[in-house]
């Protein structure tokens, strides 16, 4: 099950630890793909680890014109994207009442905008292959809120108008896009957490503990299968039952 | 007729999927020849392929007939 043998999948944020596990689900799977992230060491390790049909894209994503430029770059190295992860994100978290209009700016820009325009950038190529998946990686946050995470909460809530919005357009055209939205999965942006506040975090959590990038890697997985075709416009919630939405 | 004229039709009737003889001087990609909003974005997007040409989105938007089409690109090309 779940076969991308000649497929061809673009994943940004490639560098994280979610990024990388979805990289290695997809590339495990038998397609060939092409790291995106800003950070060209931890690209360039990946591709390394992961074999010849892996490669390095490094793209600046609060930069119109680079965001503008993957698409086309991946098309080149692999001969099409038809797959799409919009993995990468930021946050500059911040109370709502000293949030400035530049830590709103830069986290919509990169997490909503960058993600528009790569949908965008894609879909000419998906719409003339009569088939293609987009997966936008959103988060609880968007479902739920989180207290300091305005700017951040509201990108993710976005990408998941956006993401139905393009579905409903796109369906005949045998594109699905979805959403994955995980909760708190271990990560080195949560290791930075204290024992008290991760114990606090499981305490909330009905399977008690967080996830695992793996877990996240293998709701994109199926999300870019053959397998999924008629699964669109939906909201993968992977939370350890956190929020069941 | 043309030779873009002809080019036009055959890919109007090629991703349309509809008889030949109704893609006339006026026909209506949607309204006479069973085009979606989405047919519509693909038929420009061949075009641009086909006679190696930029349509930007508000030209795109004035094609509406398939005798709009040949008119544009007989102009642009």
């Amino acid at each position: 099950m779940f076969d991308l043998t000649g497929k061809n999948a673009l994943i940004t944020g490639a560098s994280g630890g979610i990024g990388g596990a979805i990289a290695k689900a997809l590339y495990d799977a038998g397609a060939t793909v092409a790291l995106s992230g800003t950070r060209v060491e931890p690209l360039e390790a990946l591709a390394a680890e992961l074999g010849e049909r892996a490669h390095v894209l490094p793209c600046n994503l609060s930069d119109k014109e680079s965001v503008e430029a993957l698409p086309k770059q991946a098309a080149e190295a692999m001969g099409s994207v038809d797959i799409l992860v919009n993995n990468a994100g930021i946050t500059r978290d911040n109370l709502f009442m000293r949030m400035s209009d530049d830590e709103w700016d830069s986290v919509l820009n990169v997490n909503l905008t960058s993600t528009f325009r790569l949908c965008k950038g894609v879909l000419r190529g998906m719409m003339k292959a009569r088939w293609g998946r987009i997966v936008n990686i959103s988060s609880i946050v968007g479902a739920t809120g989180n207290p300091g995470q305005g700017n951040y909460a509201a990108s993710k809530a976005g990408m998941v108008g956006m993401s139905k919005s393009l579905a409903y357009e796109v369906a005949t055209r045998g594109i699905t896009v979805n959403c994955v939205a995980p909760g708190f999965i271990a990560t080195a942006m949560t290791e930075k957490l204290t024992d008290d506040q991760k114990d606090k975090i499981n305490a909330q959590i009905p399977a008690a503990r967080m996830g695992t990038p793996e877990e996240i890697a293998a709701a994109v997985l199926y999300l870019s299968s053959q397998e999924a075709g008629y699964t669109t416009g939906t909201t993968l919630h992977v939370n350890g039952g956190m929020a069941m939405l | 007729m043309s030779d873009i004229a002809d080019r036009v039709k055959k890919i109007v009737v090629e991703h349309l999927d509809v008889e030949e003889d109704k893609v006339t001087e006026t026909a209506s990609f949607i309204d006479d020849l069973g085009a979606d909003s989405l047919d519509t974005v693909e038929l420009v997007m061949a075009f641009e392929e086909e006679f190696g040409i930029e349509i930007p989105d508000d030209a795109a938007e004035t094609i509406q007939t398939f005798g709009d089409a040949v008119k544009f690109i007989t102009e642009a090309s």
